[in-house]
């Protein structure tokens, strides 16, 4: 049906990111710009008592100095979080104010209080170290574990607590419970991590008095989410007077989804001084004001039968949002996190309460899995402790608890309904590619070389594409989750396409190009695929979640089949046969039982040269869609790590790792492949090197590449990838999403296997060698 | 960065002068450590005194049991060098482990002495091979050379001309690389100059390279591996951070040294 869908075409845009040519925001320069610089809190926690500007105004080179003062009286409002989370007291989570500087206090080491601008980065910096801030240094509440109980951070939220959320049915689960044969319990943290995109964030805003225009070129996932955030609620400018352009995006792993106040600043003093402002940050910035991931601490226990069959789960979360809610920070703990509770598993009773807790740290919010990992960790983790409890193999009692393929579609008791799935395939194919079977011999061959190996398997699921909107939205979120799809044929015949979806490294100039290219029946060389400028593609909501095929993909495949529709009335008047017997094939259309065809490129030209047309159609060839998902997708997969412990070093080497996924329809292999790879390696960062780690007063201890471990290829194996396909039952692509699956599934495969392989209940997250070799002590 | 004067002398001599007259003058060796220091501001110097092209201070010979390296050798250099691999392969290999290719093709061996930084590498060969620093007015002896954290016997201005290496019978240096950074956590040189003479020295673990002169004690009468796990070893001044606390570096000193002394080869 579409040729081009299976096929591992190689990435099209690749060829100028290798070469140089890519053309990132910071590539980007505009006459008579100027750079900016922040001042940024040295302190967690301070009240501002006052801001000299005096010196900094008289640095040379310095055009301009904005405090956060200058922001509030230019009218330009807080930073909001775009979902709103109740308490299960019925109370609205409690919002601590975010202005884009600092006004009145800091809340985090790193938090921006003022913007210098310069004719050169170096007088901006300059203009920075010459600012006089008089700080009142407060205590701070920068541990996770005693921030409930320590220092109140902000006025009015108590205990520091944003939100006391729950799902499932608690006293199912207390039933559950009190007629449990064995209880498994588990409590751990889910380890900060720090995103570390390769292109950190970057912006470079223009003012035209002319038009009262902002152009804001930067680092988004979601520049129409940008704009929409920017007009609506900070007020930077109206939506129609306001153009984001995200141009290459060097990775963003979700820490450039959000509205930041780096940019918002920027955008404003390129109006308040009538010239483009460029930043870029720098790495150290990255490190400490891109928004953080995970960072939970949970206890979790986990009721069986005697037949090894899950009875009841009960989770207790305390989840980290920072020092303030991002925007979307209060949905990654909930939402995207409780709602995944039962895994794979017919786990009929489940029950979880979170508390979303304010801290002096940067704030937290989505990344790569983005509360899926969490809940993939959990569940994995307490499943194999529990085999390992119980003496039972730990995939012979996955297997006991499956949902099975004829359950679907299957209602979670965590409110999501899975349409569709083979949990038992993926694990038989994932065990005989790893070779399950060999590796009592190769645990043997380790121990003689001195070595403890370990194998661990997860068995994860995900949510993709949040849908539909209606639920979301009534479930809090401030936006609808649909997606764009422009494809407008041009008169020769060649297409460009218009997604709301955005490619940050995702290949999707490939992929989508593959769809539409497929469809048409023509060379993907005649499709141009456009994406990121609010200028040129009507709406979109962004590329994150995993959701961009699946949604923006649907939403083309929709409009493509529009096209053709419309295609089949031309060139059936054409013809002289009626649309209903003109059949279109491989790039052609036929007339029925004739020997009369045209091409789509005739088609095309057709359409906007109507010199013979159909009564009543509008010339041109050039539809659009908003495709609205009836659910989630549900990817997943079975994955399986092996690893070999060094005793006395507590090095531990990652040796294997099989991964086996289904994500539905494939439309290009390679790229799959290459984003599982990329995933995985991220989950094994997590398990074995990440913290993104505070001391007691707020500073950021993993401040740069020295001491923040991100993985390299040699911390890594050859991965064994492969795939398994039960397509989605409700998107025309049967696609499900694919860009998260490693990081959710390899984090808990792979301390599955270090506690294997040790012979100890739990380990923290990163596995160092010190705490592996502790573990080993038993100390 | 802030602004400095750049000077780049032709003579040793003028290099010294030239540092001497500065009101706060700096060598620029490879500049691995003081450019990122002079980009993140954490150093303003009024002048930066570039060894670069004193081509004196480069290159390694080999003559009468000595192996003498220039100050300005690069790490790439010295991991290449025939006569290094020929006289003492651990330390061409050591040299071959610092950084990355970047690193090693502008790092210098003398930048590293001089800087003493607690997690480089060449300071633990400096250690226990008994090297001799020759500077621009004197001869140090290793022992007596690293004081402490970025400290060093070295006077204001004082510029290291070449490092002279004894040659031992066999030598090996072991590693455990941070896991972020990829530096020396702990670093064990060993040589053996035969007759029960062996030497040991320790980068990575304390404020500065040091000798393990217990474990030297214990090996002088066999030179058994196992002695590394027993040699009384204080940790007490041992760094300690998010990779390595002072105890678990203690430990990693033992192993890196009994797999050093386990991969002794002539």
């Amino acid at each position: 049906m579409n040729a081009m869908i299976g096929q591992p075409v190689r990435r099209r845009e690749d060829v100028r990111f290798i070469t140089g040519r890519g053309r990132y925001t910071d590539d980007i320069s505009l006459a008579g710009q100027g750079y900016a610089a922040f001042a940024r809190s040295p302190y967690a926690r301070a009240r501002i008592v006052s801001i000299d500007t005096t010196g900094a105004k008289t640095t040379p080179g310095v055009v301009g100095v904005f405090t956060g003062a200058d922001l509030t009286a230019a009218g330009i409002g807080a930073l909001p979080c775009g979902w709103l989370v109740k308490s299960t007291d019925g109370s609205d989570m409690k919002v601590a104010p975010r202005p884009p500087l600092a006004a009145t206090q800091v809340n985090f080491v790193g938090e921006p209080y003022a913007i210098v601008v310069g004719e050169t980065l170096a007088a901006a910096r300059a203009g920075v170290d010459a600012l006089e801030a008089d700080f009142e240094e407060l205590e701070a509440s920068a541990n996770l574990a005693s921030a409930m109980e320590g220092v109140q951070i902000h006025d009015g939220i108590e205990r520091n607590l944003s939100f006391h959320w729950a799902l499932g049915d608690a006293a199912a689960v207390d039933a559950a419970f009190a007629r449990a044969k064995h209880l498994t319990t588990l409590t751990f943290a889910n380890n900060r991590l720090i995103p570390n995109a390769i292109e950190p964030r970057a912006c470079v805003a223009a003012y035209d008095a002319a038009s009262d225009e902002i152009t804001l070129y930067t680092t988004s996932q979601n520049p129409h989410l940008e704009r929409l955030i920017l007009a609506a609620f900070v007020g930077l400018a109206p939506e129609h007077k306001l153009r984001v352009v995200s141009p290459d995006v060097g990775g963003g792993f979700g820490s450039k989804i959000f509205v930041y106040p780096e940019e918002t600043a920027a955008a404003w003093a390129a109006r308040a001084l009538n010239r483009p402002v460029k930043w870029t940050a720098e790495r150290s910035e990255s490190f400490l004001s891109d928004a953080h991931g995970r960072d939970h601490l949970t206890t979790a226990e986990l009721a069986l039968d005697d037949a090894g069959t899950f009875l009841g789960l009960r989770v207790r979360t305390r989840a980290n949002l920072g020092a303030y809610l991002s925007t979307f920070g209060s949905s990654v703990p909930t939402y995207l996190y409780g709602t995944l509770l039962a895994g794979q598993y017919c786990t009929p009773a489940i029950h979880v309460e979170v508390d979303g807790v304010y801290t002096n740290t940067a704030p937290v919010d989505a990344y790569r899995g983005a509360g899926r990992p969490e809940a993939t960790y959990v569940i994995e983790r307490i499943v194999e402790t529990a085999a390992r409890e119980l003496g039972v193999d730990p995939a012979e009692l996955r297997r006991r608890n499956f949902i099975q393929p004829d359950q679907f579609p299957y209602e979670t008791p965590v409110a999501l309904v899975y349409d569709t799935g083979d949990y038992q395939q993926s694990l038989e194919r994932a065990q005989k590619l790893a070779d399950v079977a060999g590796f009592p011999a190769r645990r043997a061959a380790a121990a003689a070389k001195g070595l403890r190996r370990g194998l661990g398997y997860s068995c994860y699921i995900e949510a993709c594409g949040l849908a539909p909107s209606q639920l979301a939205i009534s479930l809090g979120a401030g936006v609808g989750l649909y997606e764009s799809g422009e494809i407008r044929v041009n008169p020769t015949g060649s297409v460009t396409v218009f997604t709301g979806s955005h490619s940050h490294g995702q290949g999707h100039e490939t992929t989508f190009a593959q769809v539409v290219a497929g469809k048409f029946g023509i060379p993907i060389e005649q499709v141009e695929v456009v994406h990121g400028d609010t200028g040129r593609v009507e709406f979109g909501l962004g590329t994150y979640g995993s959701r961009s095929l699946a949604v923006g993909g649907s939403a083309l495949v929709k409009s493509a089949d529009k096209i053709i529709e419309k295609g089949r009335r031309i060139s059936g008047h054409l013809m002289e046969t009626a649309p209903d017997q003109v059949d279109f094939e491989d790039g052609v259309y036929k007339a029925r039982g004739t020997n009369r065809r045209m091409t789509f490129g005739e088609v095309a030209l057709a359409a906007y040269v109507p010199a013979n047309f159909p009564e009543g159609l509008e010339p041109g060839l050039s539809e659009k869609t908003f495709y609205d998902p009836k659910n989630f997708t549900y990817p997943a997969g079975a994955h399986i790590a092996e690893v070999e412990v060094d005793p006395e070093t507590g090095v531990v080497k990652v040796v294997a790792f099989t991964a086996v996924d289904d994500f539905g329809t494939v439309i290009n292999p390679m790229i799959v492949e290459g984003q599982v790879h990329g995933g995985v390696a991220q989950g094994i960062g997590q398990a074995l090197l990440e913290l993104g780690a505070y001391d007691e007063s707020g500073q950021l201890v993993t401040g740069s590449f020295m001491d923040y471990a991100m993985p390299r290829a040699d911390d890594l194996p050859s991965f064994s990838v492969d795939t398994t396909v039960t397509p989605c039952t409700h998107n025309p692509l049967g696609a499900k999403g694919c860009g998260e699956a490693g990081a959710i599934g390899a984090p808990a495969a792979v301390m599955n296997a270090v506690t294997d392989a040790l012979g100890v209940k739990d380990v923290a997250m990163p596995a160092s060698p010190e705490r592996v070799w502790r573990a080993l002590r038993g100390a | 960065m802030q602004d400095f004067a750049y000077h780049r002398p032709r003579s040793i001599a003028d290099a010294v002068s030239l540092r001497r007259s500065a009101a706060d003058g700096s060598y620029l060796a490879g500049g691995m450590t003081l450019i990122p220091t002079l980009k993140q501001r954490l150093a303003a110097p009024s002048d930066l005194v570039d060894l670069g092209a004193l081509g004196e201070l480069a290159g390694v010979r080999l003559e009468s049991g000595m192996m003498t390296i220039g100050a300005m050798t690069r790490h790439a250099v010295v991991a290449a060098s025939q006569d290094a691999r020929r006289a003492i392969p651990a330390l061409a290999a050591l040299a071959g482990q610092i950084g990355d290719a970047q690193v090693r093709n502008r790092g210098t061996i003398g930048g590293s002495v001089a800087n003493s930084d607690p997690a480089a590498d060449y300071p633990a060969a400096v250690i226990a091979l008994g090297a001799t620093i020759r500077t621009d007015r004197r001869e140090i002896a290793a022992d007596g050379y690293f004081r402490g954290l970025f400290e060093t016997a070295l006077e204001p201005g004082e510029l290291i001309r070449e490092i002279a290496f004894p040659v031992p019978a066999r030598a090996a240096y072991r590693k455990f690389r941070h896991p972020a950074s990829r530096y020396a956590v702990a670093g064990v040189f060993v040589a053996d100059f035969g007759g029960s003479r062996v030497r040991v020295g320790v980068t990575g673990a304390g404020p500065c390279a040091f000798r393990w002169s217990a474990l030297e004690h214990a090996l002088s009468s066999a030179l058994d591996p196992a002695a590394a796990n027993g040699a009384p070893l204080d940790h007490g001044r041992f760094n300690s951070d998010l990779a390595a606390s002072a105890e678990f570096r203690a430990q990693l000193v033992r192993v890196m040294a009994k797999r050093a002394l386990e991969s002794l080869s002539g």
